[in-house]
């Protein structure tokens, strides 16, 4: 099996297994504040940095922490960055605070960090933890983004976009185009083939 | 007992735990100040809205009273007053207190009061009521509650503190009367409560000058 190379992983991270789109992780805070471009970003740059740390440090720990004790201490170690990342936002960016309320605290309960302390931080060396950290987070706060551009752009003409059945209708949009362009995607493959092999996939 | 995975897994625990706290302490360390500061700016601004025109020279979230819950104010919750002064003379109180009946739920209004018992200023802090409808009491979408500025219990008289459709003498808003009538019953109800404890609010300790005020 040959290394990814970066791009490789943030294919990975941004497309393939895009923790918002593929894995339906953090669903909560990715419904509940995508209103608007500004929300999206802050939440979005909160969950990075968080992922990034938290990563780092179960890395780091992982060979003192036994199988048995580790789910408590990933919540000790997200619990804490967490904490310490609402405190900076509060400190530096009190507005962005106001407007994003209990879903900065509320990043603990986002699975997609818990999930990649386990599948990947947990199994891996320091500096491919924080590779992953950053491409999983960009991933996530891409689709957050994007997200609330598009309900901040729709709520224009049509309200219920910035309401909450528009954050389901927009995630929804989202992950069908993602799906119709991997399908697209695929087609065109199979059919670059000689046309032999096409009859012989009949 | 040092082979012991148990009394081991305790221990890494306890140090991961540890360091966890140290870093959530150090957190709090660096960004303490700023946090304070910048809770006492948004205070200060959201109590402008209620101190145009008056002479001051106190810092205005510095001299604070609360009334325990249990008051005439309106509201059930604790009440906070803001009290402002010029040199030692008092010059005006304002009032943090909810309008229970609006159409969903409390509506968190901020009343200042000036010494001679007319109204500074109303400002709407927080609601829950129908966009489009009820929320027009907001100062950023019409300018409905600035016609309660310089008004006081005898500008209308006590009978006519209501919205028009009640047989009283302020606006109302077309397609919302719950929200209105609820907004000029507490100012009414503070105004009152204004005239009766006027001196026992100017003269009341203020509170710790620590206590964290949201």
């Amino acid at each position: 099996m040959t290394t990814p190379t970066i791009i490789d992983r943030f294919k990975t991270g941004l497309w393939y297994e895009n923790p918002g789109l593929v894995q339906l992780l953090g669903l909560c805070p990715l419904l509940a504040v995508t209103s608007t471009f500004i929300n999206g970003l802050g939440l979005g740059i909160a969950t990075l940095a968080v992922l990034v740390m938290s990563n780092a440090l179960v890395s780091a720990t992982r060979r003192w922490i036994r199988r048995e004790i580790r789910i408590p201490i990933y919540v000790l170690i997200i619990a804490s960055l967490v904490t310490c990342t609402e405190l900076v936002f509060k400190a530096w960016f009190p507005a962005l605070d106001r407007s994003l309320g209990i879903f900065i605290p509320l990043i603990v309960t986002n699975c997609a960090i818990v999930a990649r302390a386990e599948i990947f931080a947990s199994r891996n060396s320091i500096g491919s933890s924080i590779v992953d950290g950053i491409v999983m987070g960009t991933g996530f706060a891409l689709l957050l983004i994007a997200i609330g551009v598009f309900r901040e752009f729709v709520a224009m003409g049509w309200m219920l976009a910035i309401l909450p059945p528009g954050a389901f209708f927009s995630l929804a949009l989202a992950i069908a185009a993602k799906n119709a362009i991997d399908k697209r995607r695929r087609e065109a493959r199979s059919s670059a083939l000689p046309r032999r092999s096409r009859l012989i996939n009949r | 007992m040092a082979d012991n995975p148990v009394f081991r897994s305790g221990l890494t625990l306890a140090a991961i735990a540890a360091i966890c706290t140290a870093l959530v302490a150090f957190t709090y360390q660096l960004t303490d100040e700023r946090i304070a500061a910048n809770d006492k700016a948004w205070l200060e601004q959201s109590l402008q809205p209620a101190l145009s025109g008056l002479f001051f020279d106190s810092g205005v979230s510095e001299s604070i009273v609360t009334i325990p819950a249990p008051h005439a104010l309106p509201g059930s919750d604790d009440a906070i007053i803001y009290r402002v002064y010029s040199g030692e003379l008092p010059v005006a109180a304002l009032f943090v207190v909810s309008a229970r009946d609006g159409y969903a739920g409390a509506i968190k209004i901020l009343v200042g009061v000036d010494i001679d018992a007319k109204v500074t200023g109303v400002h709407v802090l927080a609601h829950r009521e129908t966009p489009g409808l009820g929320d027009r009491i907001e100062s950023n979408k019409t300018d409905w509650v600035r016609q309660f500025d310089g008004r006081s219990l005898g500008d209308p008289v006590a009978g006519n503190w209501k919205i028009k459709r009640d047989g009283g003498e302020f606006d109302q808003l077309t397609g919302a009367s719950v929200t209105p009538r609820a907004v000029v019953k507490a100012i009414r109800e503070t105004l009152e409560y204004f005239d009766a404890n006027s001196a026992a609010i100017f003269a009341a300790a203020a509170d710790a000058a620590d206590e964290v005020v949201e």
